[in-house]
């Protein structure tokens, strides 16, 4: 039967690289110029006249109100400072926790079926009860995210060991290498892509579950509240704003750990 | 994939000849009885307030409650057509996206890097730009869910049709064959599997998203559900409302385990037949 496996390879491929780099970037900027184009020629027209259409200077506008009071930077250290706890709990314990599901067959016998079941329930649906049992506070968001760190790492962690493969074990045996010998030297190596994999999962994971815990648990300030504001003042120009920085993070935080996993590898193909 | 089953497999043989049979087949059901014992013993000792955790009795009955009165099936109805109308939207969308930009280089190199950094934004950022312009109603729903099965499908969909490497388009041009039978008979049975996974992500996302967007903003749904019993502080509706988002999610995964599977089995039968002509 099915132990912790992982189906979510596929969802580290966030986005795709153009298939030819020839030179001819700049085609890539026309969609975005054209679009602000026709989005200031609207705005400035009255065309449409509504108070949702707010003009990219207005947007600018707000983007520089907010950096220059700190409303930004307070917001944004609130939401990280909880994003990168979060994660930390979360990646740790989910080291730990798929190590030994990876590595112990009757540990994964006794919770990986558990596990499984548990990992099935859509994680956001998680939040009422979280507030219940632990308020609308920075520990119950923490505990969330904790949450939907530790399931990708748990999975690709376990996943990772338990596919080192076989002929690599058998010589671990014949050089006769203890089971911590084995583990470190062999199990551990084989598997680092896929651990890896599982944290840059989790990285991901829990910046979406900060934005969701601030959405769901209204309660202190952070990115997703200055998303809320927005929206219960009709304040377009906001909301435009925090979007743009949440998709900033995001692409951000992708980018690092795509570079650290390119230089992983590096590390990986320089040592053998 | 096939490593796995196999090595999965050979543990269940070696691990049982050193634990008795009985005591493996148990397992798995130790830690959930275990929790179990603890939350009825908690309940009906006192120590936890059912505020805080209701009795598993008290949460089954809501549960059947919720099934005889025909709740859930009212709420799971407008959850499911959500899912589904933001699904074959999205989902259709993102072939069609896809499909174009898979074919067409220069459409590709227009649109991917803006396609490439909206996908930066996810649908929760999205929501209350969405709900500013088309309100709080059903068309928010299905553009949020339609958003997120759009993405994985456009981008699967696009990484299929690049494998097909140059060597085989070139025999296919050797072999005298269009540009459309080239897509139809070389480019497309290639890129199958993973439009597939696409899809299946696509579907697994539409899903999570479907939770998310009731449990901000909606009236009813089985996400709804969820909010409305914390509201009433009927921590009994709550877990039983989870348990049922769990279960389906379950079943969805199945659902499409299986059809993946007979994907693959349907393709590998038509693959073997044409080797033998």
């Amino acid at each position: 039967m099915s132990t912790v496996t992982s189906k979510d390879k596929a969802e580290l491929a966030s986005t795709v690289p153009l298939s030819d780099e020839d030179g001819r970037r700049w085609r890539g900027l026309v969609l975005p110029v054209v679009a602000v184009a026709l989005w200031w020629v609207l705005a400035r027209a009255d065309l449409v006249n509504s108070a949702l259409l707010v003009s990219p200077g207005k947007v600018l506008a707000t983007a520089s109100d907010q950096v220059v009071t700190g409303k930004l930077w307070r917001a944004l250290g609130a939401s990280l400072a909880r994003e990168f706890t979060g994660f930390l709990i979360g990646s740790v314990a989910g080291l730990l926790l798929g190590a030994l599901l990876g590595v112990s067959r009757g540990f994964n016998r006794l919770i990986g079926p558990s596990f499984n079941t548990f990992k099935q329930i859509s994680l956001f649906a998680w939040i009422p009860l979280i507030s219940v049992w632990f308020g609308l506070g920075d520990t119950a968001k923490v505990v969330f995210l904790s949450l939907a760190a530790l399931v990708p790492v748990v999975v690709n962690t376990c996943d990772g060991i338990r596919s080192t493969p076989k002929p690599l074990l058998e010589v671990a045996r014949v050089y006769g290498y203890s089971r911590l010998q084995t583990f470190v030297h062999v199990v551990l190596p084989a598997a680092t892509p896929a651990i890896f994999t599982g944290i840059y999962l989790a990285l991901i994971y829990s910046w979406l579950a900060t934005i969701g815990a601030e959405y769901l648990l209204v309660a202190g300030v952070g990115i997703g509240n200055l998303l809320i504001e927005g929206s219960e003042h009709f304040q377009m120009d906001l909301v435009i704003f925090g979007m743009f920085v949440v998709g900033l993070v995001g692409w951000l935080m992708n980018a690092v750990a795509r570079r650290a996993e390119r230089r992983l590898a590096h590390l990986r193909g320089a040592a053998q | 994939m096939t490593a796995l089953t196999l090595s999965a497999g050979a543990t269940a043989r070696t691990a049982a000849s050193w634990v008795p049979r009985s005591a493996w087949l148990i397992a798995p059901w130790l830690l959930p009885l275990t929790l179990f014992a603890l939350w009825q013993t908690g309940a009906s000792q006192g120590w936890i307030s059912p505020q805080v955790l209701p009795p598993p009795a008290f949460v089954w009955d809501t549960l059947r409650d919720l099934v005889t009165s025909g709740d859930l099936w009212l709420n799971l109805r407008a959850s499911l057509l959500r899912v589904l109308v933001g699904f074959a939207g999205g989902s259709l969308l993102g072939l069609a996206l896809g499909t174009a930009m898979g074919l067409w280089r220069p459409l590709q190199a227009y649109l991917l890097p803006t396609f490439n950094a909206l996908v930066q934004i996810p649908v929760l950022a999205w929501l209350p730009f969405v709900l500013l312009l088309v309100g709080i109603g059903e068309p928010l729903k299905y553009i949020l869910i339609a958003k997120a099965a759009l993405v994985p499908v456009t981008l699967n969909t696009l990484q299929g049709f690049r494998l097909a490497s140059p060597a085989l388009r070139e025999v296919a041009k050797v072999y005298g064959y269009t540009r459309r039978q080239e897509v139809i008979e070389v480019v497309l049975p290639l890129a199958t599997p993973t439009i597939f996974t696409g899809l299946r992500l696509g579907f697994t996302k539409a899903w999570l998203s479907l939770v998310v967007v009731e449990l901000v903003a909606s009236s009813e749904g089985i996400g709804y559900l969820i909010v409305y019993g914390r509201q009433l502080f009927q921590l009994d509706l709550v877990m039983a409302a989870v348990i049922v988002v769990g279960a389906i999610g379950y079943l969805i995964d199945r659902l499409l385990d299986w059809s993946e599977a007979r994907l693959i089995g349907a393709r590998q039968a038509t693959r073997g037949a044409g080797e033998t002509q």
